[in-house]
């Protein structure tokens, strides 16, 4: 252990970088997490809030998949209404407003879905 | 010694015969594949060329098609996409090798997409089943599984399908809503307008036609437009020798 002080300094410093987020965090507190601003007329979605706030992209893969393989383009949802499935005529009918209700969150967890490459977003209205 | 050996025998006579029912099998299911399962469409279109060639330089099918699929103008014969497109005469029918045909058709341009054949190339070739035929005759892309790799440009024998050299959203002027575009790197072709079937409509460039040149319909039902047209004329089918079976039928 002649080199004792270096390698204790070496960890030292490693901990101070590698854990660098954490003292950020601790220090200035960390990001609050986004509010997605909704603007529709409709009371209720196609599925229970909580629902679709976790499993959103399931719902929306499921469709894709019912509409493109399938060729079925009608879903009964969960207020037994019969909704049209589609991202840009159904989802974004009721939320115009695309910037504050879906790239919010998605921007605050660094998730990039591609649906927009293809999938055409309305002009927001707002 | 002797015993081990009749059972070795015996063991690779059962195999082979194993082995040759499972091919045996695989062929018959391969060859009913085709056959039209009852209470089924075989969803197929009629041309009448000299319909279509009644008004010079028409392109009302083209552009309806175009502008109902965000399907993007590029200039650039080596990045162009198209769904709906004119071919020479001598282009879209390279086997009707007939002379002394009347001018007034050979010498004119053939309106050609997509064939929707019975037994597609495309289809066979494609590695993640990014397109496929539905029962009811409709050669299916999903461009959310392809992956770009033209195994179905080079299978199709008409020319039918596009790649996305570049991203087409700068190509498009005012896309509609109603459909999605494609991005860069993927293939895209007529889906025999998939989505206005779906609602009870006819194809966008059936519709559009004033010419009333385009007729859409089920080969399966004996009464339908297509079958009576048919019954009425003689018609041809693009590269027919090939045995991919197309669904478009060009009247004599």
């Amino acid at each position: 252990m002649h080199d004792g002080g270096k390698i204790l300094t070496g960890l030292a410093v490693f901990l101070v970088l590698a854990l660098l987020p954490f003292w950020h965090n601790a220090v200035g507190g960390t990001a609050a997490a986004p509010q997605p601003k909704i603007v529709t007329q409709e009371k209720e979605c196609v599925a229970p809030r909580e629902t679709i706030r976790s499993t959103h992209m399931e719902l929306l893969n499921t469709w894709r998949d019912t509409v493109v393989r399938e060729g079925t383009r009608t879903y009964m949802d969960a207020r037994g209404k019969t909704v049209n499935m589609s991202l840009t005529n159904t989802c974004l009918s009721c939320h115009p407003n695309k910037k504050e209700f879906c790239d919010a969150c998605h921007n605050y967890l660094a998730v990039s879905p591609y649906c927009w490459q293809c999938h055409v977003e309305k002009k927001e209205s707002a | 010694m002797e015993r081990e050996r009749r059972a070795l025998l015996k063991l690779a006579g059962l195999t082979v015969v194993g082995l040759a029912g499972g091919a045996l099998a695989r062929t018959v299911e391969a060859s009913s594949k085709h056959a039209a399962k009852p209470g089924t469409k075989r969803l197929a279109m009629v041309i009448d060329p000299r319909k279509c060639l009644e008004k010079d330089g028409c392109t009302d099918c083209i552009g309806a098609c175009h502008a109902a699929h965000n399907v993007p103008a590029i200039d650039d014969p080596r990045r162009e996409v198209k769904w709906i497109w004119k071919e020479k005469f001598s282009g879209a029918f390279p086997d009707q090798e007939a002379e002394y045909v009347d001018e007034a058709l050979t010498s004119k341009p053939v309106l050609v997409f997509c064939n929707h054949c019975d037994n597609p190339p495309c289809v066979r070739v494609c590695p993640t089943q990014a397109t496929w035929r539905r029962d009811d005759g409709i050669v299916m892309m999903d461009w959310h599984r392809c992956i770009g790799c033209r195994y179905c440009v080079a299978g199709c024998p008409y020319g039918s399908r596009s790649f996305n050299w570049v991203d087409p959203r700068p190509f498009l002027k005012s896309p509609t809503p109603d459909f999605p575009t494609r991005t860069k790197g993927v293939v895209e072709k007529c889906t025999f307008c998939d989505e206005r079937i779906g609602k009870g409509q006819q194809p966008a460039c059936v519709e559009a036609c004033k010419e009333k040149a385009l007729v859409f319909g089920d080969l399966n039902d004996p009464d339908s437009a297509v079958r009576q047209t048919l019954r009425a004329r003689f018609a041809l089918r693009r590269k027919a020798g090939l045995g991919t079976r197309p669904a478009i039928h060009y009247l004599v």
